[in-house]
Parts: structure tokens; C-alpha cells; sequence
């Protein structure tokens, strides 16, 4: 949204230049530390861009969906299988597995989108489901449990992202670039629908909004970010199997929206690093480790009810003196 | 019926049935271009239902609804939205985690254009229209008297200023007809008041407004025409004046046992 230029520049600090000096300031630790940080580090970047996405269709709009890890592994198997067996280039593999995930996105969600609340839960957690089995039983194709390896990893042309680190780098890129994409449609004419939605589809409707077509573009473009998530993974990891892309990801990525901040554009970035990177940090307290870590998701969800991100939300902003604002005066 | 061309909006003959009720039976008024219409009548007289069908909620069983010369029975809601014919709701629909401004801001969406691809790359036309945008939801906002409250989360307000802003975001669309549903539901005299006058200002700046009410007071007050629904007839039609003199009405609203058909 375009603001007077007094509350831009503090808008500008805490909503962009804030966040993005984070993430490289992450990343720098991570390319300074040893290859099992640079592996979680990378895992939380890949799972940042799934659930920015999953931000899109729950956090804008409000619905929910339990089976984005369906696009996803529509991503990393297009990639795994497309360049693994067929030599395509990588990046190449990943756009195109990108643009099939979206076209099986706006066929299921067609139908899918006018069930609501629960019933539309269920339906998607059966997509995800259908997936798996697919994933599992289709061993032409997927090669079952066995799952597919040798998967090579990112580059572009005759250039390799060879290191681990180097690939790190590439996806922060994505994942930055994957941030600025959601920060620019949920300021805009587009994201202010689909929020509209999560506020009253009623009164949406009453303004000319079409709530099914926004609803399904907002369900394309979580896929778009799911299988762009699953393809890296299979570039990162060099290996994918049906577990990857099971139940455990809907829970895994579930929470990370919640801890860092439904609706907000920083809130997956922040809620991947944690939930990824806590155990880490507790790995000394040895048995009491999942115990300390469950207490403080749920710490957090009771203190800081809309998320990490919504605690930065609560830093004051300088206000220009020129432009009083009465009503936040209480 | 015939007289489309004249009016913005023509009900005509509209029944429906719920099973076996009856809830609107052949009703049929017109609200000309620029008229600030009431629709009035006791509890359960199927005030809301007619509300819904007009607004394109839910068809009708019979009749036909036409606004601006064009049929728009059966048209989903979004679709009757989009011509130009915007609703408010009785009970307060806001987009709560939106501020009051980005609510207006939402209702500038039938008139602003523009999607994924505008939002990422913020062409010029794009950032001209945000700009538009912005200055348009705050001079609503001072239409309504809501322009200090501009940036505060919208379930922050008052229940009477809530409505207020629904007011405003419904304007926002720039309507051609103002379906107002109950707008005086809950609140109490002084915000009902302040309620009528804006409805005036409203109507006054060339907005054709169709009000179904159950509060008289403020219908006797702002409407310039009225027609009466009873256990879903139209029973009648006129100027406050007329109305209040109605001996139908008045058995209606009093309970009265000798109605005459009408």
C-alpha cells in the first residue's frame, strides 16, 4: 500500500530492511559453521518458502489446507524425475514441475474450494494422502519407499552448485525472493481480497469480490510455492522417498505458521527458523529435550498468541510529529 | 410492469417459498434514480428475504428483479455486486484484521482493476490507482466522520461507528444503488441519529439508497418514499405522510384484526 512518505521509511526498516538483514545475518553464520548447520539452516529455508506459501491460502484468506505436501511433492518428484532420469536441466525441471503443480492446483481446487471449514480440511488432508499412495505405489515412476537419489543438484547451464554452502546461497535467494513476492500481493488490490475473505466472505461477495476465483488463485500460488519448495529439497538433499513429503510436513509446516505469525510476511521465515533450529539448541538437555521444546511452542502460543512476528509488530514505530494519530493515543 | 426504463431499481412480482411459507408473495415496488426508498414492516413480514433476492443471495421462487435496465435474477452476488448494487449486512460484517482504512480500501475493488502481475511489478497506473486509493478511503472516512480512527484495527470501534464504516466501505464501491439491511439494528438514539444523517449526505451526494428497516423513527425521518410488507404482501406505498395515515399500516403495526385487502 502506498503510505505518506512520514510512516514509509519506519514501515520500510522493520518491514523489509529488518528482516532481510536477518536472514543474511543467518546465513553468514551458517556459510562460518560447520556442514550439519549449513544442512538445518538450508532445511529451514526450503520449509520457510512451503509454508510462506501455505501463508497465502491459510494466513490471507483463512482457509485451511492440510495437503499442500501434495505440491510438493509433485515438485520434488517432477525435479528428481526430470532431471535424475532425463538430464533436464535443473532449474528448467523446477519451473516446469512449478507449472504442473499450479495446473493440478486449479483442477483439484476447483471442485475442492466450495466445500468450507472442516470439510474442506478433510478434502485437502485426502489430497495429501492420495499422494502419498501414489507416491508409494506408482514404483514405475517413483520407485515406492525405495524413493529416487543421485538427484543432481541446482545449477544452471554447465554451472554446478557443487557445496553445500553454494546451494545455501541459492536458497536464500529463492526464499528471498519468495518473501518479496508475498509482501507485494498481500499489499496490494490482490491480497487485500483474499484478506477481505478471511475477514467476512459475505461481505466480500457484497463488494464484487468473486471470493471461489480469489480462493483459488490463492490456492495455485501456495501450490507454486510447495512444489518450488519440493524441488529444492530433492536438489539439496540429493534424495527423496515418500516419507518426506508425508504427514509429518502438514504438522511440521502447520506449526511453523503458527509460531511465527499467521497472515504476516515474515512470520514463516521466522517460524521455520525456529522450530527447525530449537532442537538444536536443547540437544544438550538430552532427554529432556523434547519436553523443554514442546514447553516453549506452547509458551510462545499462549504469550505471543498471533505469533513471533507479532511480537515485532509491538516495537514502537517512530511516528512523524506531523501526523497525529488520536485514536492509537489510548 | 414496463417501467425499467425509468426506475434504477424494479422489483417485480417477487414470491418465494420456503417449503411451504410463503415468505414474499408478488411483490412489487420501483425505486427511481436518486430516491432514497424504505421498505418497512413488522417482524418475520419478510423484509430480510426480499433484502437477500435483491441482492442476488438467493433467487426467487418467482418474479424478477431488474436494476439499471438489465435483469439480474439468479446472478450470484458477487456478479449483482459488480453492477453497481452494493449491500450492507444487519449484523456487522468487517474484515476485523484489517485497519478501517484498509477496510474502505477493500471496497474500492469494483472500481480499481488490476492483479498478481500489477501487484508484483507496481506499473505506474498501478501505484497512480494505490495512491487513488488511499486518498479516496480517507476522504470516506471523513465522510462518515471516522477519519481519526482511520488507522485502528476495525473490531477496535464502537458498535455504532462499526456500521458507520460499513457505510463508508460500501460507498467506496461507488454505487449506484445503496441496499441498506436494518442499519439501525442496535444501535441506540444518539448513533441512529448520526446513522440517519449520514444516510442524508449519502443520498445527497447522488447515491440512490433502498433501506429496509424496522426502526420507524428513522425511516419517517430520512426516507422520501415507503412501501409496506406484511406477511409478505406489499400493502402499501407513499410518502411518510401517506404511510403513517395508512389505516392498513397502522393495523399492521398495532396489531390490528380488520385488514382490508389491498
Amino acid at each position: 500500500m502506498t503510505s505518506p512518505a512520514t510512516t514509509s521509511t519506519s514501515r520500510w526498516a522493520r518491514g523489509v530492511v529488518l528482516p532481510v538483514a536477518a536472514v543474511l545475518a543467518v546465513m553468514v553464520f551458517a556459510l562460518n559453521s560447520s556442514g550439519y548447520v549449513v544442512t538445518v539452516i538450508g532445511f529451514a529455508a526450503i520449509y520457510a518458502i512451503f509454508v510462506t506459501g501455505l501463508n497465502f491460502f491459510m494466513g490471507y484468506t483463512g482457509q485451511a489446507s492440510f495437503g499442500q505436501n501434495a505440491f510438493a511433492a509433485l515438485g520434488g518428484y517432477g525435479s528428481a524425475i526430470l532431471s535424475g532420469n532425463y538430464y533436464w536441466d535443473p532449474l528448467l525441471a523446477l519451473v516446469v514441475s512449478m507449472a504442473f503443480a499450479g495446473v493440478v492446483a486449479a483442477i483439484v481446487g476447483y471442485p475442492t474450494l466450495k466445500l468450507r471449514g472442516h470439510y474442506l480440511a478433510m478434502a485437502t488432508f485426502a489430497l495429501g494422502l492420495i499422494t502419498y499412495e501414489i507416491s508409494i505405489e506408482w514404483t514405475g515412476l517413483t520407485s515406492g519407499y525405495m524413493g529416487i537419489s543421485g538427484i543432481p543438484p541446482l545449477g544452471v547451464g554447465r554451472y554446478e552448485l557443487g557445496t553445500e554452502k553454494q546451494m545455501l546461497v541459492a536458497l536464500t535467494a529463492f526464499l528471498l525472493l519468495g518473501v518479496w513476492i508475498s509482501t507485494r500481493l498481500r499489499d496490494s488490490r490482490f491480497g487485500r481480497a483474499l484478506r477481505a475473505i478471511a475477514g467476512s466472505e459475505p461481505a466480500a461477495q457484497a463488494l464484487g469480490i468473486n471470493v471461489a476465483r480469489y480462493k483459488l488463485m490463492a490456492f495455485v500460488v501456495a501450490a507454486l510455492y510447495a512444489s518450488c519448495a519440493g524441488s529444492l529439497f530433492a536438489h539439496f538433499v540429493g534424495f527423496i522417498s515418500p516419507e518426506v513429503f508425508g504427514g509429518a510436513m502438514v504438522i511440521q509446516s502447520f506449526t511453523m505458521l503458527f509460531l511465527g505469525g499467521i497472515g504476516t510476511t515474515w512470520g514463516p521465515v521466522i517460524g521455520a527458523l525456529m522450530v527447525l533450529m530449537l532442537p538444536e539448541f536443547l540437544r544438550g538437555l538430552k532427554e529432556l529435550q523434547d519436553v523443554v521444546y514442546s514447553c516453549v511452542l506452547v509458551m510462545i502460543l499462549i504469550f505471543a498468541p498471533k505469533g513471533l512476528a507479532g511480537l515485532v509488530a509491538l516495537i514502537p514505530t517512530r511516528r512523524a510529529p506531523a501526523a497525529p494519530r488520536p485514536a492509537e493515543a489510548k | 410492469m414496463g417501467k425499467s426504463d425509468m426506475a434504477l431499481l424494479s422489483v417485480q412480482n417477487v414470491t418465494m417459498r420456503f417449503g411451504g411459507l410463503v415468505a414474499n408473495d408478488r411483490v412489487s415496488f420501483d425505486v427511481p434514480e436518486g430516491a432514497l426508498f424504505a421498505v418497512i414492516g413488522p417482524n418475520g413480514a419478510g423484509k430480510t428475504t426480499l433484502f437477500n433476492i435483491i441482492s442476488g443471495f438467493f433467487p426467487p421462487s418467482e418474479g424478477q428483479v431488474v436494476f439499471a435496465g438489465d435483469t439480474i435474477t439468479g446472478l450470484p452476488q458477487h456478479a449483482v455486486a459488480s453492477r453497481g448494487l452494493i449491500r450492507t449486512y444487519q449484523l456487522v460484517q468487517l474484515f476485523k484484521d484489517l485497519t478501517v482504512r484498509e477496510n474502505v480500501a477493500v471496497g474500492c475493488h469494483r472500481v480499481t482493476r488490476g492483479g498478481i502481475p500489477a501487484a508484483l511489478f507496481t506499473p505506474g497506473w498501478a501505484r497512480k490507482q494505490e495512491a487513488e486509493v488511499e486518498r479516496r478511503s480517507r476522504e470516506l472516512l471523513d465522510f462518515v466522520g471516522l477519519g481519526a480512527q482511520a488507522d485502528m484495527a476495525a473490531d477496535k470501534l464502537p458498535y455504532g461507528q462499526q456500521r458507520l464504516l460499513e457505510v463508508a466501505r460500501a460507498l467506496a464501491a461507488d454505487p449506484k444503488l445503496l441496499l441498506l439491511d436494518e442499519p439501525a439494528a442496535g444501535l441506540n438514539t444518539q448513533e441512529t441519529a448520526a446513522l440517519a444523517d449520514v444516510i442524508q449526505r449519502v443520498n445527497a451526494r447522488g447515491v440512490t439508497v433502498l433501506l429496509v428497516e424496522h426502526d420507524m423513527s428513522l425511516v419517517m425521518k430520512v426516507a422520501q418514499r415507503i412501501a409496506v410488507i406484511d406477511f409478505g404482501k406489499k400493502i402499501a406505498e407513499g410518502t411518510p405522510a401517506e404511510i403513517k395515515a395508512h389505516p392498513d399500516v397502522i393495523a399492521a403495526y398495532l396489531g390490528g384484526t380488520e385488514t382490508a385487502d389491498a
